[in-house]
């Protein structure tokens, strides 16, 4: 039967795919996309958690409503976050993080 | 929800979201996170938040992916050259997200509150209708007397009766955000200072 721990499982396993994206890939756009991979491991635990969590008969919406907030925020973070890479672009006619260096000490 | 559909979309979730990190292909990898949030929807859905499974096709897969989409054939992004992937990345990658997952793994499995089926922790409409803050909504109330669970309804009066000033701070982040991205969308013209 599936249990809690099996939602939590994918969750975590999805954030470590997030993880390992971030840290292999080195096209910046790639990068961005497992953030958003990471932020939604995030969410599905909080579902999950807000679904074993019944109190009278009904889900918790307080987790409902905290994910609802976290894809809005994600959601204006997309928006901003591209307009800097296409102004990343403009400058250096370039994605990849390796040549984004000027900030290196 | 049958174990197998569990095990279906927690695998395309999964396996699509690997894909997103092997692809060489950023248009590749774009279209991959698509289907993997469906997948993730998919997953909310059996857990009876289908207001958050609706949210996450239409805000994710449909807005936000496109727009991703957009900018990587807007700037004409090709494939990787052929240099290899930097080798002390890969490995520090690959070991960080097995130690992470082993972590998990180890840690769920002494998560004894965790090993509880969605049967054991039933929805009971009978009981919900119960409640004082439900009982006053009409339409929450037939829909629990009918027996089925009315998700966005709930999650609109948990919004607005108990988060409406988070909600209109969320409102004011996106007004700043679409401001933030006109602005740096600008293309700066020689001579004129930026704003």
């Amino acid at each position: 039967m599936i249990t809690l721990n099996h939602y939590l499982f994918v969750s975590g396993a999805l954030f470590a795919l997030g993880l390992a994206g971030v840290v292999v890939r080195r096209n910046i756009i790639i990068i961005f996309m497992c953030l958003e991979m990471m932020l939604s491991a995030a969410n599905l635990a909080l579902v999950g958690f807000s679904r074993f969590r019944v109190t009278d008969g009904l889900p918790d919406y307080a987790a409902h409503s905290l994910v609802f907030f976290t894809i809005t925020v994600a959601a204006a973070e997309v928006a901003v976050g591209l307009a800097v890479i296409v102004a990343l672009y403009r400058t250096r006619q370039s994605v990849e993080v390796d040549t984004i260096t000027r900030m290196q000490g | 929800m049958p174990s197998f559909l569990f095990y279906l979309f927690a695998a395309i979730t999964l396996g699509f979201g690997l894909n997103v990190i092997l692809a060489r292909n950023p248009v590749t990898s774009a279209l991959s996170l698509a289907v993997s949030f469906v997948g993730l929807a998919a997953l909310f859905i059996s857990l009876d938040a289908y207001f958050i499974g609706i949210i996450q096709i239409l805000v994710y897969t449909g807005a936000v992916m496109v727009l991703f989409l957009f900018i990587i054939m807007l700037l004409d992004i090709q494939k990787e050259e052929a240099k290899r992937a930097n080798t002390a990345a890969v490995i520090g990658g690959v070991v960080l997200a097995v130690v992470l997952t082993l972590q998990v793994a180890a840690v769920l499995g002494v998560f004894k509150e965790g090993a509880v089926t969605t049967e054991q922790r039933a929805l009971s409409m009978e009981v919900a209708s119960k409640r004082e803050d439900v009982a006053q909504v009409k339409t929450i109330q037939k829909d629990l007397a009918a027996g089925t669970l009315p998700d966005a309804k709930l999650m609109g009066m948990t919004l607005f009766e108990q988060y409406g000033f988070h909600l209109q701070a969320i409102g004011l982040l996106l007004l700043v955000g679409t401001v933030g991205v006109v602005v740096l969308s600008k293309r700066e013209s020689p001579g004129k200072p930026v704003v």
